[in-house]
């Protein structure tokens, strides 16, 4: 096993339990000295790990929803996101907080009818659509006809229920 | 007049009180597609939200017969009895533009519109029936969304301002009135329980509320993750085993010192009949004891009706709205007095002899 911090073998294995999480880290003779591991008082892996911190800061520090202007620290100072994009944008500092906040990190409950039928009928145009592209480049005209005529019907659907 | 368009005593239907459980609410937190969350909305996008959710709104069924209000056009006082009356949240009341109400007629239905989503849908039932009011809930917003589009997406389900509510954006709830529990001292082991298992206490009034008069709201925290029939399943198993729970503590206080219980009962009453200067936090833990008496069969169950509707008579708004203006804390707590002796001044001998229930 290697060292947290340097390619040294690792001889202190370290168990800490922070706010009920438990975090563990392995390190080597030289830097467990380094730290402070030989004096459990001074001891907080929170610490020990911060200086992976400032890197992940600073890639995520300038993330700013374009859609609606809502910064990373304006996120994280307030808890409340500005619009739908930023939901995309900060997925990366989002997902680990709804692990700690909620029963699982997936959507079970209801869908809404409309907007699921709207998407699986984009998502029909676009299988049609490569269809379509095949038979023409196959030079299967038949098909390449009876597949946009089904092209025209979806789309003319989805625009009068839009 | 405002007024009476939502406190006329003949419309909005008299629940009938339940011991323990008192009422059961559900809310769905809802967004429209494109437009910025209200937080983030400018004073144009938050009006042309409002406009396109009043005319959703004005389409479904059960809204159909309904008052809708815009919140600039209600004064300080109206909009704290709305909060009192439970049927709008505290950040809406103090939202300063493009904030809606839509409330049905019954009062069962209330729809808030630019608070901190778009849409905050809820529906109130009585005492504990999470399905009859989900129902309702899940066909209001179905309802809701043949007109409109909403912001959601197939991983984190509807997409909400705070990730907190995200997923189902269901946050459902039941108000309990848990005296044996508070008086054994045993609330805070019931909280620190329930809190392992996701689910949230709070006081009368939602977040940062104390518990007066024994009354807590008790819900879930987490919306993501599960369906809406399993949050709602796990949610009411845990209420049946606290009003489990609220039932084997009156039965010790009773064995253990049952004078001790009547005691501070009769004082209670003596209190409500007799103040002259009381304050709302005073009143709710004399009425608390007054539902309690009437659970126990001490006293008609008529008196566990009027409780209820003086737990909500006795909070500052509606003081003021008696007096027909705004007045001053002293003057509230006289004028709270009078209503409360008025109310309590035929409150029978309590019958002993009843059966616990």
């Amino acid at each position: 096993m290697k060292c947290h911090h340097c390619d040294s073998q690792a001889t202190v294995h370290l168990t800490q339990i922070i706010n009920g999480q438990m975090h563990k880290m392995d390190l080597c003779e030289a830097c467990a000295q380094e730290k402070g591991v030989t004096n459990p008082d001074n001891l907080s892996i929170g610490n020990l790990l911060d200086d992976n911190q400032p890197k992940i800061d600073a890639s995520t520090a300038s993330m700013t929803c374009e859609s609606c202007g809502t910064t990373h620290q304006e996120f994280k100072k307030g808890g409340r996101l500005g619009c739908e994009a930023c939901y995309h944008v900060f997925r990366p500092v989002l997902e680990p907080l709804l692990d700690g906040m909620h029963a699982g990190i997936k959507h079970l409950g209801k869908v809404p009818s409309r907007s699921v039928k709207k998407k699986s009928a984009e998502e029909n145009e676009g299988i049609l659509q490569k269809e379509l592209k095949k038979a023409v480049e196959e030079e299967n005209y038949e098909k390449a006809a009876e597949l946009r005529d089904r092209l025209k019907k979806l789309q003319a659907r989805s625009s009068t229920t839009a | 007049m405002f007024h009476d368009l939502f406190f006329s005593k003949t419309k909005g239907r008299v629940p009938k009180p339940c011991p323990i459980a008192l009422s059961t609410r559900v809310r769905l937190a809802r967004n429209l597609s494109t437009f910025p969350f209200p937080g983030r909305a400018q004073s144009g996008q938050k009006k042309a939200v409002l406009s396109k959710c009043l005319d959703a709104l004005e389409k479904v069924k059960p809204l159909q017969s309904s008052t809708s209000v815009e919140l600039d056009e209600l004064s300080e006082l109206d909009r704290q009895i709305l909060v009192e009356k439970h049927l709008i949240s505290l950040e809406l009341s103090q939202s300063d533009e493009s904030g809606g109400l839509v409330l049905s007629n019954d009062r069962a239905c209330s729809v808030m519109v630019n608070e901190e989503d778009h849409l905050r849908i809820q529906v109130l039932g009585n005492g504990l029936d999470f399905k009859k009011v989900w129902k309702l809930a899940d066909s209001l917003d179905s309802g809701i969304e043949s007109s409109v589009d909403y912001a959601f997406d197939k991983e984190l389900g509807f997409l909400t301002a705070c990730p907190t509510n995200l997923g189902t954006g269901m946050r459902a709830s039941v108000m309990m009135h848990l005296p044996g529990l508070v008086m054994s001292k045993n609330m805070d082991k019931v909280i620190n329980a329930v809190n392992h298992l996701g689910i949230a206490v709070r006081g009368l009034f939602g977040e940062g509320s104390d518990a007066s008069g024994s009354i807590f709201q008790i819900s879930n925290q987490q919306t993501l993750g599960e369906s809406e029939t399993a949050i709602l399943e796990r949610l009411e198993t845990t209420l049946e085993n606290i009003v489990h729970q609220e039932r084997m503590a009156r039965e010790k206080l009773m064995e253990d010192d049952g004078v001790r219980l009547i005691d501070k009962i009769s004082r209670a009453v003596g209190s409500l009949k007799t103040c002259f200067l009381i304050q709302s936090s005073e009143a709710m833990d004399h009425l608390s004891l007054i539902r309690l008496a009437a659970d126990f069969g001490y006293l008609p169950e008529k008196f566990r009706a009027l409780a209820d509707r003086m737990f909500i008579e006795v909070q500052p708004g509606h003081v003021q709205l008696s007096a027909g203006q705004p007045i001053e804390p002293g003057e509230r707590d006289r004028l709270r007095a009078e209503t409360l002796r008025a109310e309590f001044l035929r409150v029978p001998q309590l019958n002993l002899d009843a059966q616990v229930d």
